[in-house]
């Protein structure tokens, strides 16, 4: 850990980890309010715009915690990776920039009034608000996704006379085939997130016998869109990212599956330990040709282990990479089958007094981030030793004059104002849950807010 | 090329001085024109639904810069790495005491909010001028492209300079003082009652001030930086940026006497607009100027490659025209004065 670069490492690592906790439930959050609002819409029932705005209360704080730690990420391309950003900066700086521009100020502008100008803003308008908002936060989303799917995957650049990296080509950068199924995978990812949270607090009421005509529509909402995207998480979106891995970074699959010897007919491994060292799996559980039929479509495939490549091409963190998958993938299964099990007690009718069932939503809420942060870890430890798959290294691309000194003063920084962030993120999100979603029970002056007089 | 993108990102970090000054300015002054919460509640209100979309300009100014020219992107925020990491934390406390502050009502809650927000809109205001003295005075910039100032070293402009030194704090100072005159004045503009009051007197009270330092460090910026003292010799037509600032100083104190709100901010825009294009001008054609001047990075040596930067324009102006459709309609529905309304999400239950 003495090296700048590996502090360098641990510094966006930590911050990047920690912001993504509100943006995959923003995005999320955002679709099902354009939901909720277009069912108040359709149907002029008062319910549909009092579970919004409830949600819209939770969707705020998050926000709020969202763009506070996400002005440091952009920062951080600079900072601590100045190497990378002056190579690299012609092509990803355009992504970056389009996020500010299109993404940003359209969320900026319309959040205020989607929070605040309800009564304002009238039926429709308030519905295209909110719209807007999510219209904003899944641009952002593919802007940043874009940027990471380059460095994956780079497309559209050539070198320049000096080593630099240049644009040749604006579409290739933004419609790169990467970027296209990372974006989807990402998304669902983050609306998986939105529904178990809103699930969970719909179980919460019904199981605490409070708003529970709001906790019906939360668990339903949450169930129904939850369903279906925990299984387009899997296939197509998840089995197309596993196969771009396959095709363009050989060793990270080895890695991520814990293949150290090539194989004909290489099986899914569902649990052991990698030990690096010994290139071996200490108790291996394994689903025999799984992982040659999941990679080639082909029973007896060849599947290259990481014996195969030389060392200086393999990931540095192998075992993190190998859990990270693991539980990424464990989680994304636990998900479809929580999820359909669900759906199947709500056609019968039975969910809102299955307290068994209710049980287990309010208690998956964890889960989601737990296997967004782990599908990350997986794409950026897999992309290592790289910083720019294939072109620049990763211990190339720290700013040469920042010591690791100064960075763990930051570090150091981050963590304590990020451990405060997170304590007051927990009060208010708890608060807002107790409060409820009944306009009745919000204490009288609290949430004044001001408007114009004209 | 390299010439119009270096205008078009003065362009938008102008813009964030103008939009985001006012409400760091309304920050530093939150204590002291507010007192009540309720009047507090009003400083907060008249930025509340804008000072988010001002900071996007920061952003979009970032990464503007980001794409056009990676060299000055790099070099610049790895060497202003750690008033940068404050500016952060800064900007996230500040952030985080705006949209929770109203979350309840309580004795302990607001005035630790309150605190925050205002020290920390005091601290922004001061490191941004800060930063922009560090650009004018020059970094200790080498062959590599690369440099890193600690925070302060011993405040002389020798040659192993920090962050802060005696011409940088003065021109932080400055900056200060200069958003302290634009957010009173918008907060004038946007309230009614003791509290437009308030900010009116200490906005007329901080214009000596402004106006003193302004002398001040116009001086000493023509002694230190050769750099400007040439590019006004040559190119006298550069003299219109000042004639701006110094007009919009007295246009601030004629419209103020006039008791002319409107007048006095857009006139706080014109001094602000003219200070920082004196400065862009100053520097041309450096983007970030050595204290040895064979290391400056100027426009030529930063900019990307012809073709992003072709393409950029495309999608730049067209977003550009969205964003300014946007602020266009969030500016115009936020017309006129706040008034606190208990009723929340402005609905009626």
């Amino acid at each position: 850990m003495g090296q700048a670069v590996d502090v360098h490492r641990l510094h966006f690592a930590f911050t990047i980890t920690f912001h993504y906790i509100f943006p995959q439930l923003t995005m999320g959050l955002a679709l099902l309010l354009v939901y909720l609002k277009t069912k108040a819409l359709r149907t002029g029932d008062e319910h549909y715009n009092r579970a919004a705005r409830f949600w819209a209360r939770i969707f705020g704080i998050n926000f709020a915690l969202g763009v506070v730690t996400g002005i440091p990420m952009e920062f951080q391309f600079g900072t601590n990776w100045a190497a990378f950003s002056k190579a690299a900066g012609g092509v990803i700086g355009q992504t970056l920039a389009m996020e500010g521009v299109f993404s940003f100020f359209l969320e900026s502008s319309f959040l205020g009034l989607f929070l605040f100008g309800e009564k304002k803003l009238g039926r429709i308008g308030h519905w295209l608000a909110a719209f807007l908002v999510f219209l904003g936060s899944w641009l952002s989303g593919f802007f940043i996704v874009a940027t990471d799917a380059w460095m994956q995957h780079p497309t559209g650049y050539r070198l320049g006379t000096n080593g630099e990296i240049e644009l040749s080509n604006f579409w290739d950068l933004l419609l790169n085939k990467w970027a296209l199924w990372q974006y989807a995978h990402t998304m669902l990812g983050a609306v998986q997130t939105g529904c178990f949270v809103m699930a969970a607090v719909g179980a919460f009421y019904l199981l605490t016998r409070r708003h529970e005509i709001y906790g019906q529509t939360f668990v339903r909402t949450g169930v129904l869109a939850g369903v279906i995207a925990a299984v387009l998480q899997l296939f197509p979106t998840g089995d197309m990212q596993g196969r771009m891995v396959a095709d363009h970074q050989q060793p990270t699959l080895a890695a991520m599956e814990g293949l150290f010897e090539s194989q004909q007919g290489a099986p899914l491994v569902i649990l052991g330990q990698p030990d690096v060292e010994k290139r071996k799996l200490d108790n291996p559980l394994e689903v025999p040709k799984m992982l040659s039929f999941l990679t080639y479509r082909e029973w007896r495939a060849n599947v290259k282990g990481l014996s195969d490549f030389p060392q200086t091409e393999w990931p540095d963190q192998i075992p993190l990479l190998y859990y990270s998958y693991h539980v990424m993938v464990g989680l994304g299964t636990i998900f479809i089958a929580v999820m359909v099990l669900a759906s199947l007690l709500l056609w019968r009718g039975k969910l809102y007094d299955s307290r068994w069932m209710l049980w287990m939503l309010m208690m998956c809420v964890p889960l989601p981030y737990i296997a967004n942060t782990a599908g990350w870890m997986t794409a950026e430890l897999g992309r290592q030793p790289w910083l720019i798959y294939g072109l620049m290294r990763t211990t190339h691309g720290v700013s040469p004059r920042v010591a690791a000194g100064n960075a763990w003063f930051t570090l150091i920084g981050f963590m304590g104002m990020y451990t405060l962030l997170a304590i007051l993120w927990l009060f208010l999100i708890y608060r807002e849950i107790e409060l409820g979603p009944d306009p009745g029970n919000r204490p009288s002056g609290e949430d004044a807010i001001v408007v114009t007089a004209e | 090329m390299g010439t119009i993108w270096f205008c078009l990102v003065a362009m938008m970090i102008a813009m964030y001085v103008l939009l985001d000054g006012f409400d760091l300015g309304a920050g530093a002054i939150h204590l002291w024109v507010a007192k009540t919460d309720e009047e507090r509640r009003q400083v907060l209100a008249s930025i509340g639904p804008v000072w988010d979309g001002n900071e996007v300009w920061l952003i979009a100014a970032g990464g503007t810069l980001y794409f056009a020219f990676p060299a000055l992107y790099a070099s610049g925020f790895s060497g202003f790495y750690l008033p940068l990491m404050i500016v952060l934390w800064l900007l996230i406390l500040r952030g985080a005491s705006i949209e929770f502050r109203n979350h309840i009502k309580s004795a302990v809650w607001d005035p630790f909010w309150d605190f925050l927000f205002c020290t920390s809109s005091l601290l922004l205001a001061v490191f941004f001028g800060a930063a922009l003295g560090n650009v004018v005075r020059g970094v200790p910039l080498d062959a590599s492209g690369y440099f890193f100032e600690p925070l302060w070293t011993n405040f002389r402009l020798g040659d192993e300079t920090g962050i802060l030194d005696w011409y940088t704090i003065l021109v932080g100072v400055l900056a200060l003082l200069a958003l302290v005159m634009h957010g009173g004045i918008w907060v004038r503009l946007k309230t009614s009652g003791a509290v437009g009051e308030r900010a009116c007197q200490l906005a007329s009270k901080t214009w000596w001030g402004v106006a003193a330092l302004t002398a001040l460090v116009t001086a000493v910026t023509f002694r230190i930086q050769p750099q400007v003292r040439e590019n006004f010799a040559t190119r006298p037509w550069g003299f219109v940026f000042p004639v701006l600032a110094v007009g919009g100083l007295a246009g601030v104190r004629w419209f103020m006497a006039h008791r002319n709100e409107r007048g006095s901010f857009l006139a706080s825009c014109g001094y602000l607009a003219g200070m920082l294009t004196s400065v862009v001008f100053g520097v041309y054609p450096m983007v970030l100027p050595a204290r040895n001047p064979v290391y400056s990075l100027t426009v030529e040596t930063a900019k990307a490659g012809a073709y992003g930067l072709k393409i950029g324009l495309i999608w730049w102006v067209l977003g550009m025209m969205l964003a300014a459709g946007y602020f266009t309609y969030v500016y115009r529905s936020f017309a006129g004065k706040v008034v606190v309304d208990k009723d929340s999400h402005g609905y009626g239950d």
